[in-house]
């Protein structure tokens, strides 16, 4: 059986960064949270604040081990798969990626070992100082790497020589059009992911009665963020969108299922687009919506499919769907900013309830959601690496067979299985465990004298069982 | 006019030795895991190195992204031909990362499985590096900037035997490294695998000195035309590797790791003088793998300042972590 080479790579590519993309976006906003924790102890002295800022870092180190093996292998796939995209993008892609490692991995990583094993041994300012720059790291490799991607799909300040593509202006080619609202847009998908997982777990603690002052705080902080950010998250998509308008209609035309240009087009709730007949069947939509949301005209014309060659067309039926996918869940994160608001106003927001009970499940909402909006925007790219410029084919790895790159598939799916399996699984147990109401400087390693060093920490024993029905009354 | 090829050929070079001294440590602490004198050793040897594992390993990220950005044909020649190693390379270290934090939540049934993760994910990892270093002395099939070889031109007897050679080294790092980190049971037991595991060194070493000239003759002839003050670079491996001897005769603490890192960084400038000035051999010379002026110069600009901070931080980071690790220690 011959296996194709260019659509195996898109598919472990597709794999690899997913697995990998997941972890990033909830420790962003993760490192954040722990800088502040560790930084209102540090004023106040409040031991919730220790308590909140010593669990969550348990976890941060799990999802953070993760994140980093998982990019080790992002480093090396664009050689081993995409080796001509590499050679070709490489005097623009690679001094970003370089410094991306010079000014943010190395300064995550060296403070990461003194955040997580450096407690007693700092005093506690510089203990507080590590925290933020761990934080500050995670936002600067975050700035590079959209500055990457965004490169690829609205490439500027560069020209083909020879070729290799060359910069002429690095500022173009920096802040390129699409930069400034991925930028934006992911930074606030980190925030919201944090805020998400937080507020769950709390939420969740709160149900069960456990460290309930300091869930409380969390809970709080939490929802306000929540309140905040996802509006301001679905007005930032919505600029995001319009600059993909101008920059990559045919990816809004896919986005909108929207197969010829027209004016007053609907805003499509339901369809299933049929690429090889190129329309849509079972169509369901709001009349001339669309067109008010992206020319904000009732009668403005929208771009459609049939500008772009059959051969260029994104796959229509991924982006469309993946891209609902993200705005309803965006949708609903609002939903549950309003309901902790109405709850919060009746002085209801610390009795568990029903919303104590929804938001554990929400918990997985915002990786969905980040996953859905990357699947739209890469897929909607297609068949392009950098748009306009260098196809997939193109950038292929010439010596790759087909054989080689399902090996490889298989090898990475099923070592991601197993690490991803085992860390899901100790992730669950950690946070099932509860957490310590220990002092810092008084720490459990007492209890422990033989445990070898980890920075997520035992599993408390002590985590009370869920109360008995009734009790919450 | 600067030769800005020559300055990245110089900061690649550093941050290649960089790697290879710091993660191969930590790298050498996880082989020699499962010969370690008891469970709490093991549990000692892991938090010797807890701290700054992920820190060590970066180099070998900026290893890939600065290839990419100063020589950009080593990085879409070599990975490309190496394709199966790299991944059985990034396989094991993906395993040995993890396990520093899975193996301690894991329930003591599962606990052996990332034991054996961190010692096997080490060791995989150290030997497909190993296995690189020999395919890069065999060179590389190209045609036209590309890679035209076959999947496992890799993968001969000669880079299994540099695989083994590193294995070997790696542990060696790793053993003076206990030295150094240690006491009592642990440090006795690395005092004593030391000098085994630098005769097992030295024996490749020797067998690759031999075979190398054989079956390359550009090599050949760079070793044995009048160009004889590169013989002093061998010579000073030899004196490093007597220093080892000596050192651990005499109980040193911290000399052994010293002379270790003096003899992989001679070894490392003679693997460089053998092949200088090609980067991709045999056809490629770093001229050639050059990326474009402005590129060289724009990432320039930055890593001048911005390296020697994270050299600073780093050492920082070392030195809250100084002094012995002790049984039942962690470091929280």
């Amino acid at each position: 059986m011959e296996f194709d080479p260019l659509l195996i790579s898109r598919i472990q590519f597709a794999f690899v960064v997913s697995f990998h993309a997941i972890f990033p976006v909830f420790t962003i906003g993760l490192a954040s949270y722990i800088a502040l924790l560790e930084g209102l102890h540090f004023k106040t002295g409040n031991p919730a604040w220790a308590q909140l800022s010593r669990f969550w870092t348990k976890v941060f180190a799990v999802a953070f081990g993760m994140g980093v093996v998982s990019g080790i292998v992002m480093s090396f796939q664009f050689g081993t798969n995409w080796s001509n995209f590499a050679q070709m993008s490489a005097n623009f892609l690679g001094p970003i990626l370089s410094y991306e490692v010079v000014t943010a991995f190395f300064l995550e990583a060296a403070f990461l070992g003194v955040l997580l094993f450096g407690r007693d041994k700092v005093p506690r300012g510089t203990h507080l100082f590590a925290a933020v720059m761990v934080a500050l790291g995670t936002f600067i490799s975050s700035f590079w790497i959209l500055v990457a991607n965004s490169w690829m799909h609205t490439p500027a300040g560069v020209e083909f020589q020879d070729g290799m593509l060359h910069v002429r202006s690095w500022a173009e080619a920096i802040f390129n059009p699409s930069f400034p609202y991925r930028f934006a847009h992911m930074a606030l998908a980190s925030f919201l992911t944090g805020s998400f997982v937080v507020a769950g777990v709390s939420a969740w603690y709160l149900l069960k009665g456990h460290m309930v002052e300091a869930n409380k705080k969390a809970l709080s902080m939490c929802l306000w963020m929540i309140l905040f950010l996802a509006p301001a998250q679905a007005v930032m998509g919505d600029f995001h969108g319009l600059n993909t308008l101008e920059y990559q209609p045919a990816k809004v035309a896919a986005m909108e299922g929207n197969w010829e240009t027209q004016a007053g087009a609907p805003l499509l709730l339901f369809a299933l687009p049929d690429q090889a007949a190129q329309e849509n069947r079972f169509e369901l939509g709001i009349p001339k919506l669309a067109s008010l949301i992206l020319t904000h005209k009732a009668d403005g014309v929208v771009p459609g499919l049939n500008e772009v060659a059959r051969d260029e067309q994104p796959p229509v039926a991924v982006v469309f769907w993946s891209f609902r996918i993200m705005v309803g869940i965006g949708l609903a994160m609002i939903a549950v900013g309003l309901w902790g608001l109405v709850l919060r106003l009746r002085g209801r927001l610390y009795q568990p309830g029903v919303f104590h009970k929804f938001l554990p499940v929400m918990i997985a909402a915002p990786f969905i959601a980040v996953l859905a909006g990357w699947f739209t925007t890469e897929s909607g790219r297609a068949p392009w690496l950098v748009y306009g410029m260098i196809s997939f084919a193109e950038g292929l790895t010439p010596s790759l067979t087909g054989w080689m790159a399902m090996a490889s598939l298989i090898g990475y799916g099923a070592v991601y299985a197993v690490v991803y399996a085992s860390g899901g699984y100790y992730l669950w147990r950690l946070i099932q465990g509860g957490m310590t109401d220990a002092e810092p400087g008084a720490d459990e390693a007492g209890a422990h004298p033989k445990r070898p060093m980890s920075a997520g920490g035992p599993i408390n024993p002590a985590m009370p069982a869920a109360p008995e029905k009734g009790e919450w009354s | 006019m600067i030769d800005f090829t020559m300055i990245w050929a110089a900061i690649i070079a550093f941050g290649v030795i960089m790697y290879v001294l710091m993660d191969g440590f930590d790298l050498g602490v996880g082989i020699l895991y499962p010969f370690a004198p008891g469970e709490e050793s093991r549990d000692v040897m892991m938090n010797s190195v807890a701290p700054v594992w992920d820190g060590n390993e970066t180099w070998l990220v900026l290893g890939g992204a600065g290839l990419l950005g100063a020589f950009p044909l080593v990085y879409s020649v070599l990975l490309p031909a190496l394709y199966l190693g790299v991944f059985l390379l990034l396989a094991g270290l993906i395993f040995r990362g993890v396990a520093f934090e899975f193996r301690f939540k894991a329930t003591p049934a599962t606990k052996g499985y990332w034991s054996a993760a961190f010692a096997g994910g080490s060791t995989l990892a150290a030997l497909a590096q190993g296995i690189v270093v020999g395919a890069y002395i065999q060179g590389f099939e190209t045609e036209n900037f590309t890679y035209v070889g076959g999947a496992f031109d890799w993968l001969t007897p000669f880079s299994v035997v540099t695989g083994i050679g590193l294995v070997l080294g790696y542990a060696l790092l790793g053993s003076t490294w206990l030295i150094m980190k240690t006491e009592g049971d642990i440090q006795e037991w690395a005092y004593r695998v030391t000098p085994k595991l630098l005769t097992g060194v030295l024996a490749v070493f020797l067998v690759i000195s031999f075979w190398t000239p054989l079956v390359d003759s550009f090599v050949r002839d760079r070793w044995f035309s009048n160009l004889f003050v590169i013989w002093l670079l061998p010579a000073g491996a030899l004196l490093c590797a007597a220093m080892i001897y000596r050192a651990v005769g005499r109980r040193s603490e911290g000399l052994p790791f010293v002379a270790t890192m003096g003899l992989f960084i001679f070894t490392y400038l003679g693997l460089l003088a053998s092949k200088w000035p090609y980067v991709v051999p045999p056809a490629y010379t770093l001229y050639d793998a050059a990326s474009a002026r402005e590129s060289q110069m724009f990432l320039l600009l930055g890593v001048l300042f911005v390296i020697p901070v994270v050299l600073g931080y780093t050492a920082w980071t070392y030195w809250v972590f100084r002094g012995k690790v002790r049984v039942g220690e962690g470091y929280h």
